[in-house]
C-alpha cells in the first residue's frame, strides 16, 4: 500500500533537479539585473546628459535599442519559462530618418521612458528574487546539517532561525525542522519566483492600451492602404481590359452590321458575309468579358460559395486536389473572395512549381476565424520572401486582418495556414423550401 | 415539339421563344424565375426544356437546382442547362442521374443557330450535349490520367465529340474518316472502359460521365 522509501526517492528526482534547474535561472535573473541593468542604466543616463553636446544625438538611439533589446531578452525568457507573452509596444523606426529624426522617434516613444523606469526597478527586484530561494535554502541546508554538527562538536554561542541564543541541545536540534521549512520554502518560492518575474515584466514592459491602440492604428493604416493600392489597380486592369478588349470589339462589330446593312441591297453575299465576321467578333467580346467577370468575381463563387467555388477549382487543374470543406454558413462577400483568391493562387502556385501529383485543401471554421489550409506533398522550397505572389497574397489577407504561414522545408511537403477573423451568414437555406 | 424555357432577362426570353418557334417548336410556357420552373416542368412535361442556370429570386443556381429536381420527379425529362460560364461541376450534377437527354451549354452558343437547334433537338432526342468548353477543359486536363489512360489519342477525340452531343455520322465528318471507323472506335471505348452492351444503362452517357468524373 506504502510506496517503498526507494520509489519516493525516484519520484523526488525529477522535482529536486526542477527546483535545481529553476533556482540556477533565478540566479542567472539576478546576475543579469545586476550587471546589465546597471551598465545600460549608466549609460543611458550618460548618453542623456550628454544630448547637450550633442554626443547624445547619437550614442542615446544606440543606448536605448540596446536597452530595448535587454528588455526584450526578458519578454523571451518570460515567455519562455512561465509562457507567459508579453508583446513589444515600441514604435517601428521611421524610414530613412537622420540623426535628429532617430533621436525624436526613440525620445517620443513612451516605451522608452517605460524601458527606463523597469531598469531602475528591475536592480533590486531582480536581485530579490533571484537570491531569495537560494538564500532560503542555503540557510536552511545550515538548519538541516550545519547547527546541529556544530553545537555537537563544539560549545560555541549560536542562533538559529527562531532561537538566539541556543541554549540546549534540545534547541540545537530544533533547528532541523526550520531547517527543512525553509529548504521547502525555497524550493517552492524557486518554482513561484518566474511567475513572480514574469508578472513584474508584464507590469513595467507590457503595452498600455494607449500603446495598443497607436500599434493598431499603424497596423489599421498599413493595410488600408495596401487594400486601396490593391483595389486601385486592380480597377485600372478592368478599365483596360474593358477599353482594349471588349470596348474595342463591339465598336468593330457595330461598323460591320452598319456596313451590311448598307451593302444588304446591292450586294448580298457580301453583306452576309460581313454578318458572318460580325457574329465571329460579338462571340468573342462574349469571350473577353466572360474571362473579365470571372477575375473579379467568379460566378460559381456567387453562387456556390466557397465549397463549391473550390471545388470546381480543383477540378480545372491538372492534379489530385483532394478538396475537404466544412462551413456551416457562408462568410461576408469581400472575405470569401479574398479567401477564394488566395486559394486559387496557392492551387495555381503548386500546379506550376511544386512538381507535386496530389494536393489538399481545408476549409473550417470555429471561434470566429477562418482557417484555410493548402497542402501539397511535392519539392517544397516556397519562400514568402522570396515569391511576390505569397507577399500578395498576404497583403490581400492583411486587409481583413488575415494571416497566413508558410512552411515549406527543402524536399516538402509544403502546407500553407491562413487564417482570418469573420462571423458567418446563416446557412443557405434552399431557394424551394418555401415552396416545396 | 414541345418546349418550356426558364430565361429571366425579357429579350433574351423572347429571342429564344421566336428561335425555337422559327424552327417549327411550339413554346408551351416561358417562366422567368426559379420557384415557376418546376411547377411548369411538371404540369407540361414538355419534350424539351431550356432552361437558365442563374434565375431570381437568389439568382444562384436555381435554374440547375430546378432542373435536378424535375428529373427526380419525371426521370429523363430532356433538359437543356444555358449558362454564362461553364462549370465541370454543373456537368457532372446533370449527368449524376446516368439517364441522359441533358444539354449544357454557354449562353453564346445561342447565336449560332444552327448549332443550338441542333442541341435542342439532341437532348430532346435523349442524347447528351456538353459544351465544347468543358471538353477542352477536360481535354487539358486528362491528357494521359487515369482511367482514360487505355484510350488512344483518335479514342480521346472520338470520346470528346460524343461527350458535346454529336452523332457517329457528325464525328466521322467532322474527323474525316468513315462511319464504320467511327463506330469501331466507340466499340472499343465501350469496352476498354468495362461498359459492355445493356439495355439498363445508355453506354454514351456512361462513357461521357467517365470522362468527366476521370
Amino acid at each position: 500500500m506504502h510506496s517503498s522509501l526507494a520509489e519516493r526517492l525516484e519520484r523526488l528526482q525529477p522535482w529536486l533537479r526542477r527546483r535545481l534547474i529553476q533556482g540556477g535561472q533565478a540566479l542567472l535573473l539576478a546576475v543579469l539585473s545586476v550587471s546589465a541593468n546597471i551598465a545600460l542604466l549608466v549609460l543611458s543616463v550618460l548618453a542623456l546628459a550628454f544630448t547637450v553636446l550633442g554626443a547624445g544625438l547619437f550614442a542615446f538611439p544606440a543606448v536605448t535599442l540596446a536597452v530595448r533589446d535587454l528588455a526584450n531578452l526578458n519578454r523571451r525568457i518570460a515567455a519562455q519559462w512561465t509562457g507567459t507573452e508579453i508583446p513589444a509596444p515600441y514604435r517601428p523606426e521611421p524610414a530613412g530618418a537622420g540623426l535628429w529624426g532617430r533621436y525624436r522617434w526613440v525620445v517620443t516613444d513612451p516605451a522608452t521612458w517605460r524601458d527606463l523606469r523597469w531598469l531602475v526597478v528591475s536592480i533590486p527586484v531582480g536581485l530579490v528574487l533571484g537570491l531569495l530561494p537560494l538564500c532560503l535554502v542555503g540557510y536552511g541546508l545550515e538548519g538541516l546539517i550545519g547547527v546541529p554538527v556544530l553545537l555537537w562538536s563544539l560549545d560555541v554561542w549560536y542562533g538559529y532561525a527562531t532561537t538566539w541564543p541556543i541554549d540546549s541541545v534540545f534547541e540545537a536540534v530544533l533547528s532541523v525542522p526550520q531547517g527543512a521549512l525553509l529548504v521547502f520554502l525555497g524550493g517552492f518560492l524557486a518554482q513561484r519566483i518566474h511567475q513572480l518575474h514574469a508578472g513584474f515584466i508584464r507590469a513595467l514592459l507590457a503595452p498600455t492600451p494607449t500603446a495598443l491602440l497607436t500599434q493598431r492604428v499603424q497596423r489599421l493604416t498599413e493595410t488600408r492602404s495596401d487594400a486601396m493600392d490593391a483595389q486601385a489597380a486592380e480597377l485600372r486592369r478592368i478599365e483596360r481590359d474593358l477599353h482594349d478588349g471588349a470596348q474595342a470589339r463591339l465598336v468593330a462589330l457595330s461598323m460591320n452590321i452598319g456596313l451590311a446593312e448598307a451593302l444588304m441591297a446591292r450586294d448580298p453575299e457580301a453583306a452576309q458575309q460581313l454578318m458572318a465576321e460580325a457574329r465571329e467578333a460579338s462571340g468573342e467580346a462574349l469571350g473577353e468579358l466572360r474571362d473579365l467577370v470571372r477575375g473579379i468575381h467568379p460566378p460559381v463563387l456567387a453562387e456556390r460559395g466557397l465549397d463549391g467555388a473550390v471545388r470546381a477549382l480543383a477540378m480545372k487543374l491538372p492534379l489530385f486536389i483532394d478538396v475537404d470543406v466544412d462551413l456551416p454558413g457562408r462568410p461576408q462577400a469581400p472575405v470569401e473572395s479574398a479567401v477564394y483568391f488566395a486559394v486559387a493562387e496557392l492551387l495555381a502556385n503548386v500546379a506550376k512549381h511544386s512538381h507535386a501529383e496530389e494536393a489538399w485543401v481545408r476549409l473550417r471554421h470555429g471561434d470566429g476565424r477562418l482557417v484555410a489550409v493548402v497542402a501539397d506533398g511535392g519539392l517544397g522550397g516556397a519562400d514568402p520572401a522570396a515569391g511576390s505572389g505569397l507577399r500578395g497574397i498576404e497583403r490581400r489577407l492583411a486587409a481583413f486582418d488575415g494571416t497566413m504561414s508558410v512552411a515549406s522545408p527543402p524536399g516538402g511537403p509544403t502546407t500553407v495556414t491562413m487564417e482570418l477573423p469573420c462571423e458567418l451568414s446563416s446557412p443557405k437555406t434552399s431557394p424551394y423550401s418555401e415552396t416545396g | 415539339m414541345r418546349v418550356v424555357i426558364a430565361e429571366d432577362l425579357a429579350l433574351l426570353r423572347d429571342g429564344i421563344t421566336r428561335l425555337l418557334q422559327a424552327f417549327d417548336f411550339e413554346v408551351v410556357a416561358a417562366v422567368d424565375n426559379g420557384p415557376a420552373l418546376l411547377p411548369a416542368l411538371i404540369e407540361h412535361r414538355p419534350d424539351v426544356a431550356v432552361v437558365d442556370v442563374r434565375l431570381p429570386p437568389t439568382f444562384t443556381d436555381e435554374g440547375l437546382q430546378a432542373a435536378i429536381q424535375a428529373r427526380a420527379r419525371i426521370p429523363g425529362l430532356p433538359i437543356l442547362v444555358l449558362s454564362q460560364h461553364v462549370e465541370q461541376l454543373y456537368a457532372r450534377e446533370l449527368l449524376a442521374d446516368r439517364s441522359g437527354a441533358i444539354g449544357y451549354l454557354l449562353k453564346d452558343r445561342v447565336s449560332n443557330v444552327g448549332q443550338f437547334v441542333d442541341a435542342v433537338r439532341q437532348v430532346a432526342n435523349g442524347g447528351t450535349v456538353m459544351d465544347p468548353e468543358v471538353i477542352g477543359q477536360l481535354l487539358a486536363k486528362h491528357a494521359g490520367t487515369e482511367p482514360l489512360h487505355p484510350l488512344t489519342a483518335r479514342e480521346r477525340e472520338v470520346l470528346g465529340l460524343m461527350a458535346e452531343g454529336r452523332s457517329n455520322a457528325a464525328i466521322a465528318g467532322r474527323l474525316f474518316v468513315t462511319e464504320k471507323a467511327v463506330s469501331k472506335h466507340i466499340n472499343s471505348i465501350f469496352s476498354k472502359l468495362g461498359m459492355p452492351p445493356s439495355d439498363d444503362d445508355n453506354r454514351r452517357v456512361l462513357a461521357v460521365l467517365t470522362y468527366l468524373n476521370a
